[in-house]
């Protein structure tokens, strides 16, 4: 037989290993986690990595989405489908129902609702006592998140605080929590954008529709392609266009998903996910600087937000 | 068929896998600047963040792009100037991905390195030309060696500014290999380079044509990514037990299926094993990942097994090869790193997390603290942070390990804090 001394494992191989491990280690050490799932290209990944972590059993975690109600309707319908399929159980909770609560107020009607997101997030666990929220959040996206630790701790209010990171030492993970703190744990950390369409491609894994090349109304503005007139999940119509801007048909797709009303498409051809690949290698701008309209408003806005609570 | 052809390997043409490596030295010595040569050089930054720093550039009043500015973090730090905590950085050449886990070099620091360097499979240690073997390019080196860091590169950096001598390099390989000799350390490189000028980083350039060896990126390319080259025994520590009872399928109304990441080894269908710390042995039935039946796997796969008898296994458990097992053992002694602004108080318990078992355990007595700078041990009744010690410990049970020196993953512990939750400390195990 073959000797083998040492066998190097692809960097996907290794990427998918490492994820598995982290998502076992809070199975084991965590008694109540839940897996974020918003329907975007991270999360579905975690997907893929959750069943090959624990198949052929049930997942040992619900599925959480923190809905914005800003939404594509293909987007929401692709997360209840894919739920269904996985024979998970899904929870949504939404902002629209902190803000019902007063617990959201917006500065105004067409305010981003991303950072509003955190309250949600939080109000979900504490109603469900999670003591640990699995997301698919990735250190190239940006620079807080590069700091940021695999398992992450948080206060009772949600805060993550810089300075004062558990240290993390080989695979040794420590998920432990006093009632009312939380962990969240990051298991595609390390893993970049082009590794994220990599593995969907090796995986074959199904996307919503918006990741595609598609042709949508759209104005430019600020340098911004800003889709028009698009009809959400919250049954508003956003961003209309303003006077003097004149609508074109544009072929775009979109590199993430989130609050879709301050989300920008970047114009491409790419109609697969192979062609998707071969442009994340060749594109010269990075994933936020290209899509997210609310990270630029300053320097340290990530920061910030994930020190009161957000992902 | 060859074994090889029955791992479920990604099938891109050429992937040499993924190496994490640590960068040691501060900001003094060029360090950000050399990541941010790598990112550059290796077309990592876009359009869009370059652009940033470039205004920053010009609103600090440089010249030119000041590289070390795509290192910057967070708010915070750049506020005071400094940097509090470790960074991962990424970047593809193609054929390999590599994360750099970037450390302050600062002394008070020392936990950050060896949090970066608990990681990594190659360091790189910069020297500034001008200034030499320091004390600090000392600590590192010792701290890298300390957690067992197989590859090193020295870098000679700032070469620009001392006319890109030779004999300035040739000095500094001397008195460099004089202390090293002496730590034991193995496998050394030595670059001259210049990151600001991207001499010797990820081209050769135009300065240094008397250095005919490898350039920076290609001793990366080359360097092997695991992080042990030789054969190592089957370590294979279970994190979870698969148990579908699933009375309406009567293939899984039996399954169990024992899962976890192989630490170290290989293990192949039919293998006899021993489970610890019952000590019943067994044969291997099947390795599966997601119902994808394999042959063997090997370390760094995170796979399930299932067994050919029923035996009782849980979290915790540990499974190794019948002819490899290990000896319980409910004391050892360790190198340890305090991670905690709260000293270690020798009163407490403590909590031991290994592989994956948790244990409470006391600290029975300190050997000696290292004095990082000169090396001497010295007596020491408890451990500040960032102190260095050889620190014995009993244990409430035992756990399965091997030395550190063989093997990160069943050498290692990190030391919790019951009352905080906190990790408070590093250990590896002699």
């Amino acid at each position: 037989m073959t000797v083998l001394t040492k066998q190097t494992l692809s960097h996907l191989d290794w990427l998918e290993a490492e994820a598995i491990h982290i998502m076992r280690e809070v199975a084991g050490q965590c008694s109540n986690p839940a897996l974020l799932f918003s329907g975007g290209k991270d999360s579905i990944c975690m997907l893929r990595v959750a069943e090959k972590a624990f198949r052929p059993g049930k997942f040992p975690f619900p599925l959480l989405h923190v809905d914005t109600g800003h939404n594509y309707p293909e987007v929401i319908a692709f997360r209840d489908r894919r739920a269904a399929e996985l024979g998970e159980r899904l929870i949504v909770r939404s902002v629209e129902d902190s803000m019902k609560r007063g617990t959201v107020v917006l500065k105004h009607p067409g305010e981003s609702r991303n950072k509003h997101q955190s309250v949600t997030l939080l109000e979900a666990i504490e109603e469900h006592g999670f003591d640990c929220c699995i997301g698919g959040a990735r250190r190239d996206e940006e620079k807080a998140r590069a700091k940021e630790r695999i398992m992450s701790f948080r206060d009772e209010f949600g805060q993550w605080d810089p300075k004062n990171q558990r240290p993390e030492l080989w695979n040794l993970y420590n998920a432990r929590s006093h009632k009312g703190e939380n962990i969240r744990a990051f298991p595609i950390s390390n893993w970049t954008e082009m590794d994220v369409w990599q593995y969907i491609e090796r995986e074959k894994l199904e996307l919503p529709s918006i990741y595609f090349a598609h042709t949508r109304k759209v104005v430019i503005r600020q340098g911004a392609i800003v889709p028009v007139n698009v009809p959400l999940t919250s049954g508003e119509l956003t961003n209309q266009p303003k006077a003097g801007e004149t609508i074109v048909d544009l072929q775009v797709r979109f590199r993430t998903v989130g609050d879709i009303s301050c989300t920008a498409p970047v114009e491409s051809d790419a109609d697969t996910v192979e062609k998707i690949v071969l442009e994340t290698a060749t594109t010269t701008i990075t994933e936020r600087g290209a899509t997210r309209l609310d990270d630029q408003t300053s320097e340290a806005s990530m920061e910030q937000r994930k020190k009161e609570g957000y992902f | 068929m060859s074994a090889m052809e029955n791992l479920p390997l990604d099938k891109h043409p050429i992937d040499n896998g993924l190496l994490r490596f640590l960068t040691c030295g501060s900001v003094d010595d060029g360090k950000s600047t050399l990541i941010g040569r790598l990112l550059f050089d290796t077309k990592t930054i876009l359009t869009d963040t370059l652009t940033s720093i470039e205004r920053t550039s010009q609103k600090r009043g440089m010249e030119a792009v000041d590289l070390s500015l795509l290192t910057d973090g967070l708010q915070a730090e750049r506020e005071q100037g400094i940097t509090i905590d470790v960074a991962y950085r990424y970047f593809t050449t193609g054929t390999r991905k590599y994360i750099i886990a970037d450390a302050p070099g600062h002394e008070q620091y020392t936990r950050n390195m060896v949090t970066a360097a608990s990681t990594a499979s190659l360091a790189i240690i910069l020297i500034d030309a001008r200034k030499g073997v320091l004390t600090q390019t000392r600590r590192h080196s010792y701290l890298a060696h300390l957690v067992n860091i197989p590859h090193l590169i020295v870098a000679v950096n700032k070469m620009d500014l001392v006319n890109y001598d030779q004999a300035v390099f040739e000095k500094i390989r001397t008195d460099y290999l004089a202390f090293a000799e002496k730590l034991g350390i193995g496998d050394i490189r030595f670059i001259p380079m210049s990151a600001l000028n991207g001499d010797m980083v990820v081209d050769r350039g135009q300065h240094l044509d008397w250095y005919n060896g490898p350039t920076l990126l290609d001793v990366l390319e080359t360097s092997p990514p695991a992080h042990n080259e030789t054969v190592e025994k089957f370590r294979f520590p279970v994190q979870y037990v698969c148990r579908p009872q699933d009375s309406a399928n009567p293939e899984l109304h039996d399954y169990r299926g024992f899962m976890g990441l192989i630490e170290s080894g290989m293990i192949t269908v039919g293998d006899e094993v021993t489970v610890l710390p019952s000590g019943l042995s067994t044969r291997v039935k099947s390795i599966e990942i997601c119902g994808e039946k394999l042959t063997h796997a090997v370390s760094e796969q995170s796979v399930t097994i299932l067994l050919a008898d029923e035996i009782d296994i849980s979290r915790g458990d540990m499974i190794v090869k019948t002819c490899e097992t290990l000896e319980p053992k409910k004391q050892f002694e360790a190198m340890v790193c305090w991670l905690s602004e709260q000293p270690m108080d020798r009163a407490r318990k403590y909590l031991i997390r290994h592989t994956t078992r948790e244990t409470k355990a006391m600290v029975a007595g300190i050997e000696y603290r290292v004095d990082i700078n000169s090396m001497e041990w010295e007596p020491a009744e408890k451990l500040a942070m960032n102190d260095i010690a050889k620190v014995a410990f009993k244990l409430a049970q035992p756990i399965f390990c091997d030395p550190y020196s063989e093997n990160r993953g069943t050498g290692a512990f990190i030391v919790i804090d019951e009352s905080t939750n906190n990790t408070v400390g590093a250990g590896m195990i002699l």
